[in-house]
């Protein structure tokens, strides 16, 4: 007698079994040859951290970078935190100082890019949309991409401006050698504990908007707690990029990041 | 949105390793300090394993907990808050993350 099979994908066959029927045959068999088995797979240990292909990706722009000496930022924020006009005042104050270029990420558009325009830095604008209908934040493959648009030679400084957006950048290194956020006032003090990923992630905050605490219900002291609880260790720099004000504490905070004698103390 | 950038990628880790067979499941630990939430993770898989043309592939989740070392009272606790890694003993914020924050494809089953 022969037992009868038919496979997933159409296919049948039967195949003998030499054995006396004294007992009812519900009994399970194991096979060592029906590749059409369910239950006749492989398992495969990997172990792989889900992200390995990105890393490796972003070993290769590290490398880039710093084969020619440029050190990276990667800035993140939510969207309307300010990132751009940060940048703005940033490229205006370290003219002729710090050379820069910029690796714009946004999803569609040439805005934020051409804001940041005649300022003096190399621009690499990276629109995403072209991903799963618009990707939320920027990899190493895209940012390796970008890398064909810049004269790495002779720029001391890259930031990558990320998508905004509080939650995916945050996963996905770059090739960077530091990580900065753009976090507004207006988001409210409790976004630190609403997105710890990001914040735990990240070298420095830039608190910004603080001009526009007289019209908020919470003080700036409220905000530094906030990211404190999250992230000890950052550095916290409450400024207003409209106005201003703290901004030369950021200015320095590059120049540090950017200059010889600290570069292996920040890494 | 988050949870569909991570099933791309855990579907790239799944193919490099599938080399072509048919994936019947993939099994993914995920630490609680990942801002994964697993019923979004699940239901993006079930988008993404079509678009990746690996259409049988179930997800398994495996939830690992949040663990953290005190360097102020020397404990190793569960951390369950879902925000602070803060010591739950003694609230200093000097602790060293011990666990939470995996996320790795562990195995694949293949025919």
């Amino acid at each position: 007698m022969g037992r009868f099979h038919r496979h997933e994908d159409g296919t049948e066959h039967s195949h003998d079994h030499t054995h006396d029927h004294d007992h009812p045959h519900e009994h399970e068999h194991e096979h060592g040859d029906h590749s059409g088995y369910a239950t006749g797979g492989e398992r495969i240990e990997i172990l792989e951290a889900i992200f390995s292909e990105n890393d490796s990706r972003a070993a290769v722009n590290r490398k880039a970078f710093e084969d020619n000496g440029v050190r990276v930022l990667n800035l993140m924020s939510s969207p309307g935190s300010g990132k751009t006009t940060v940048l703005a005042a940033t490229l205006d104050a370290l003219a002729g100082e710090v050379s820069i270029g910029i690796i714009e990420g946004d999803i569609a558009t040439d805005i934020d890019a051409a804001r940041l325009g005649g300022r003096g830095a190399q621009i690499s604008l990276l629109n995403t949309s072209n991903g799963f209908g618009g990707e939320c934040h920027l990899d190493a493959p895209m940012v390796g991409r970008a890398l064909a648009a810049l004269d790495l030679a002779p720029l001391d400084l890259v930031v990558v401006e990320n998508v905004g957006n509080l939650v995916c950048p945050a996963e996905f290194d770059v090739g960077e050698h530091a990580k900065a956020m753009v976090y507004s006032v207006t988001e409210g003090e409790d976004k630190p504990l609403k997105y710890p990923v990001m914040f735990r992630a990240v070298d420095v905050v830039l608190l910004n908007k603080i001009d526009l605490i007289p019209h908020l219900d919470a003080d700036v002291d409220t905000y530094l707690a906030s990211i404190r609880e999250v992230n000890p260790a950052a550095t916290v720099l409450p400024v207003s990029a409209r106005t201003g004000a703290g901004m030369g504490a950021w200015f320095d905070w590059l120049r540090r990041f950017t200059g010889p004698i600290e570069r292996t103390s920040l890494t | 949105m988050h949870e569909l950038s991570l099933c791309r990628a855990i579907a790239g880790v799944v193919k490099s390793h599938a080399a072509g067979r048919r994936v019947e499941v993939v099994r993914v630990r995920v630490g609680a300090l990942r801002q994964v939430v697993p019923d979004s993770l699940t239901f993006c898989w079930t988008l993404v394993r079509d678009h990746e043309d690996m259409p049988t592939a179930e997800l398994e989740l495996e939830l690992v907990a949040a663990e953290v070392r005190c360097h102020s009272c020397g404990q190793l606790s569960e951390v369950v808050s879902r925000w602070s890694v803060a010591c739950p003993r003694c609230a200093s914020a000097d602790v060293s993350v011990v666990s939470g924050e995996e996320f790795l494809v562990t195995s694949v089953d293949v025919v």
